[in-house]
């Protein structure tokens, strides 16, 4: 634990260098996990962890790269049995890079404590159902997909995709009804470029955030080990402000897919046996060690609600990335081109879009008992006039039937209203409302996944020229 | 026994090396560094012996210690079980969480029955008597609704020199001494990879009943039968195991969290305990056992946590009882084994899965089956008779069934329920793919529905086929030329095809109405539905339009029977019925 250079022992083992590893000579100095001091010739002192041991070698991952290390030179000795980060409140308003070195220019933090960033699993009979519904003032969300505290609920986007000014928009609004308690962003950036991590920066100081975010920056042309540090440290962070101080704290974690693409990186130096598109086969136990550490504990009043962003290539959902991500987060928003090209904000492509918890969040009390059938209903009329639609593009407009027509009119004007709401906040009434309006462009007989007393209360026939 | 202990020359991430373990067993269980965690002996080159860890390996030395155990993963089998939460290596969660609080520390270890608890034993064997393994002993009220028979371990067998009254012991007390000398308590350990043993397997004539509408009519199994459920995520696969979990016609529930997520386990634990169990009226837990071992805990225990729950599954059906086990996702478990083999450096096959992972899933979906009990045969007792059905959630990877998981599951459960991503967006549940699911058990499961379900149930199955198949090929033709094309005969296969769709296939879990659908139910609504399809052919034939039939509030009324309650369901199907003859008929006046 000591970080004292005088009491530590310094080696020159090294033999080998690959890529961002290095091998040491003797495995049985340190235990796994240990993180190193790598002190160079000119004595510059970088960081590395120790991976494997055998008694013939260790393999460490160098935190800044190996460039300029040589085997001759550079002398290794032990910083920290583990990777561990500093924990205090004082952290609010505070920006870290991605292994917890404060690069805002103040002062480093006085911790209360000292967590191993790796964090345990949370008892899941210790876990408290997550069940308060919060209001992002987004129609698609709050209405279809709806988040609830203690939820990880990712966006999928594309290059291109507006996916950053979406997280803004949720941090920005989001509260839960009725509460007004200490609320904290944890922001994890991760291979983020200058220009995405200066929108969010300028946009927190804005929307007056600054002073309630924790930002552990790692930008693309940082590190690539201190990116798999990054969201670590992020959610270590996260879980002490949680259910230590009592925070209802919100994690972003941007971009995920630099994530993984550090993690193949590593793996491939490692000469492990790549999986799908080379990515290690333990990428699923990897990324469950981070999203999973959202939720609630029983007794404890704080807690971790988690939106990662992440970046589909070349806007494939099956690619291994999304796709592992969706086995284990909680749903999953997705963003859609052809949306955005139609220049309708938030460009949400609903249908593959999913919030496992949504029904703990609605219903009775919450929101509104119909809430379930009302949103079930507008994704079953809405998928259908989408088949029609692409019917329409083969077969031409006069080959439909009549009630084509109606889906075809319906799914129009819900794209355009609903979806596309602009930068405006709205409350779930407000969300409630369009949907009815728009659910009055189809024949009352068409809402049978509605009860019928629900429709007979709230029914009313439209026109598309309501609308305009 | 001397202990074998030897020490570690290296480690990697779950997987350690020990050298000076000469003697040690193939799978055997050892203890691992200072923190004396958990592992199994998976290889062995001369004195060094590779093992997988079913905890975090971090911040350990070489040269720390690796201790022998001397047998391999067991469980303790006994009451108590039912209601229990377990991690994959039968530490009880509650218990773990007593020791280090919220989040599960390293190391721990917890007694997997209650130890001081009495059991209100009462004795079924006398002195004198022979016994072999499977014999009843005795039996406990596990729940108010279950007993509990003590068995004689399988493989143990003599004349029962002592055995105590009527009376209340613990598990750990003796309650019999055979001639030989072995004293009996009433619980038993078994290794979770050796399936426990059977007389023989029986055919499987009798149906699992799940009280979805898809499955039951559709792509029924067998009790002792085994099915997958494969789909991409957010298909619904959770959500159907945990549907079936609460409705199905078993007496325990074994529902093992494979590498999943932690808040839905939450979500388990909070609802299950609230829910009455149709059969009994009693609180559901009650019949249930949870093994979870969610995605962020230790990959090797998840690889562990299958076997521990089929075992108990095995253990309960050996007293007769039948029981269902749901693995929520066994494609968790095959990783876990993939992350294993490429950490031993072994060859890989298919998609880096080891070579053995078919030989893996053969052996596992081998252990169902519906089978003759081990025990004494007495006269006037033909023999106990238990089953153990599974039900495997698969996560294709792109949900992508060519995928070697879902590939070589295929092969060995006996039904397929395919879950189908566009279903699941336009909010279909259960988004069971009617073209693409089968199920093998249906010939031998058809006299039981012939004598025991509603009148007509395979005649109208047959019908919602061919209509659904019909509905199949006329869609290619619509996608070409558009519905308009169509013959009115042809648009009304459509309408008629949707209509099942929404009213018969679809099944809404949230609502209390329709969350299970009865036999009852499920073979009057088809047979309302097939009887509408027949009115509306001989109306369309008789001159009516389509469109009148159509835009006819009867429609609606006949859709709107799937969320009545199956409590007197077939008294109002029978008004709808009248109420829509009689409507056609109207209809079919007007146009003549």
């Amino acid at each position: 634990m000591a970080e004292s250079g005088l009491l530590q022992k310094e080696y020159w083992d090294l033999t080998y260098i690959t890529g961002p590893l290095v091998f040491l000579k003797n495995g049985g100095r340190f235990p796994t996990g240990a993180i190193l001091n790598l002190t160079m010739e000119n004595g510059e002192v970088r960081q590395g962890q120790v991976l494997e041991v055998t008694t013939d070698h260790a393999v460490v991952q160098v935190l800044q790269g190996t460039v300029g290390i040589d085997i001759k030179g550079t002398a290794v000795s032990l910083k920290n049995e583990g990777a561990r980060i500093a924990c205090s409140k004082d952290v609010i308003g505070r920006v870290f890079n991605g292994i917890g070195q404060p690069i805002d220019g103040l002062a480093p933090i006085v911790a209360e404590e000292e967590r191993s960033i790796l964090g345990a699993a949370i008892n899941p009979v210790s876990r408290n159902k997550p069940n308060d519904f919060i209001e992002t003032g987004i129609s698609v969300i709050d209405g279809f997909n709806t988040l609830v505290r203690g939820q990880k609920l990712p966006v999928f986007s594309g290059a291109g995709l507006p996916a950053n000014e979406l997280a803004n928009m949720i941090v920005q609004q989001a509260q839960v009804r009725g509460e007004d308690e200490d609320f904290v962003v944890v922001f994890a950036a991760m291979g983020l470029t200058s220009r995405e991590a200066d929108y969010f920066t300028r946009s927190f100081e804005e929307g007056g955030q600054g002073q309630r975010v924790v930002a552990f920056m790692n930008k693309a042309d940082d590190p690539v080990i201190e990116r798999l540090f990054a969201p670590r440290s992020a959610l270590t962070i996260a879980e002490y402000l949680a259910f230590d101080k009592d925070y209802q704290v919100l994690v972003i974690l941007t971009d995920m897919t630099s994530y993984c693409e550090a993690l193949r990186q590593i793996s491939s130096a490692r000469e492990e046996i790549p999986g799908r598109r080379g990515y290690p086969g333990y990428m699923y136990t990897d990324l469950s060690t981070i999203y999973e550490r959202a939720g609630r504990i029983h007794g404890k009043k704080g807690s971790v609600t988690q939106i990662p962003i992440l970046t589909m290539p070349d806007d494939d959902i099956t690619h291994p990335i999304p796709d592992l991500t969706g086995y284990i987060t909680e749903g999953q928003i997705v963003l859609g081109r052809s949306l955005h090209r139609q220049n309708v904000f938030p460009p949400v492509d609903l249908l593959p879009c999913l919030s496992r918890l949504m029904n703990n969040g609605i219903g009775e009390g919450r929101t509104t008992a119909w809430h379930r059938e009302w949103s079930n209903q507008l994704y079953a009329s809405y998928a259908r006039g989408r088949d029609v639609r692409k019917l329409m593009a083969i077969v031409g407009e006069d080959a439909l039937t009549p009630m084509d027509k109606n889906y075809l009119n319906f799914t129009v004007s819900f794209e355009t209203n609903m979806v596309g709401q602009g930068f405006t906040r709205r409350t779930i009434e407000e969300t409630f409302d369009i949907g009815w309006k728009l659910m009055g462009l189809l024949p009352k007989t068409e809402l049978t996944r509605i009860s019928r007393e629900t429709v007979d209360e709230f029914y009313q026939e439209t026109k598309p020229e309501d609308f305009k | 026994m001397a202990d074998i202990a030897g020490k570690l020359v290296r480690i990697s991430g779950p997987m350690i090396a020990a050298d000076g373990m000469l003697g040690v067993a193939m799978g055997e269980m050892v203890k691992v560094g200072k923190l004396g965690l958990m592992g199994e002996v998976i290889r062995i080159d001369g004195e060094t012996a590779y093992a997988q860890v079913y905890e975090d390996t971090s911040g350990m030395f070489l040269g720390e210690p690796v201790v022998a155990q001397g047998a391999p993963l067991s469980i303790e089998l006994g009451p108590g079980l039912l209601g229990q939460t377990y991690d994959g290596i039968q530490r009880p969660l509650i218990d773990l969480q007593k020791t280090s609080g919220d989040f599960i520390d390293r190391g721990l270890s917890a007694d997997p029955l209650d130890y001081t608890k009495k059991w209100a034993f009462t004795p079924k064997a006398a002195v004198g008597q022979e016994v072999t393994g499977g014999d009843y002993l005795g039996s406990v009220p596990e729940t108010e609704y279950l007993d509990h028979n003590i068995m004689v371990p399988p493989g143990v067998s003599g004349k029962i020199k002592t055995i105590v009254g009527t009376g209340e012991y613990t598990v750990q007390e003796t309650i019999a001494t055979l001639e030989d000398g072995t004293e009996l308590t009433m619980t038993h350990k078994w290794p979770v990879k050796l399936p426990r043993p059977f007389k023989k397997k029986l055919p499987m004539n009798q149906p699992f009943i799940t009280g979805q509408r898809v499955l039951d009519m559709l792509f029924p199994i067998a009790l002792g039968g085994s099915a997958i459920v494969p789909g991409g995520f957010g298909t619904g696969k959770t959500v159907v195991e945990q549907q079936i979990s609460k409705f199905c016609n078993a007496d325990i529930i074994v529902y093992v969290g494979c590498g999943e997520r932690g808040n839905e386990m939450a979500d388990v634990l909070d609802e299950f305990p609230k829910l009455r169990d149709p059969k009994t009226g009693g609180p559901l837990m009650n019949r249930m056992i949870l093994v979870v071992n969610t995605s962020n805990m230790p990959v090797a225990a998840r690889e562990a946590s299958v076997y521990t729950g089929i075992t108990l599954g095995e253990y309960y059906r050996d007293q007769g009882y039948s029981v269902a086990m749901m693995a929520d996702s066994t494609s968790r478990w095959a990783e876990a084994l993939r992350e294993i083999s490429s950490r031993l450096e072994e060859m890989p096959g298919e998609e880096g899965y080891p070579t053995y992972l078919s030989t893996r899933t053969a052996e596992f979906y081998e252990r169902a089956g519906r089978v003759d009990c081990i025990g004494t045969i007495t006269k006037g007792d033909e023999g106990r008779r238990g089953s153990l059905t599974l039900v495997g959630a698969v996560s294709p990877p792109g949900g992508d069934f060519s995928e070697p998981v879902t590939q070589n599951s295929m092969r060995v459960a006996g039904g397929f329920w395919a879950l189908d991503a566009k279903l699941a967006y336009s909010r279909h549940y259960p988004a069971i793919n009617w073209n693409m699911s089968y199920s093998l058990y249906l010939n031998d499961l058809d006299s039981w529905f012939r004598e025991n379900a509603p009148a007509g149930w395979m005649e109208n199955r047959q019908k919602a086929v061919d209509l659904l198949q019909r509905d199949t090929e006329l869609q290619e033709i619509v996608q070409l030329v558009g519905p308009d094309a169509l013959q009115e005969h042809e648009r009304l296969v459509l309408e008629m095809a949707r209509m099942v769709k929404e009213t018969f296939l679809q099944q809404n879990a949230f609502s209390d109405d329709d969350a299970y659908s009865s036999l009852d139910k499920t073979g009057h609504l088809i047979e309302a539905l097939m009887l509408f399809y027949a009115e509306c052919e001989s109306a369309l034939s008789a001159g009516v339009t389509l469109e009148s039939i159509l835009s006819h509030p009867i429609r609606e009324e006949v859709s709107r029977l799937r969320e009545l309650n199956p409590e007197g369901f077939v008294e109002k199907k029978e008004k709808v019925v009248q109420e829509m003859k009689a409507a056609l008929q109207g209809l079919v006046e007007k146009a003549a």
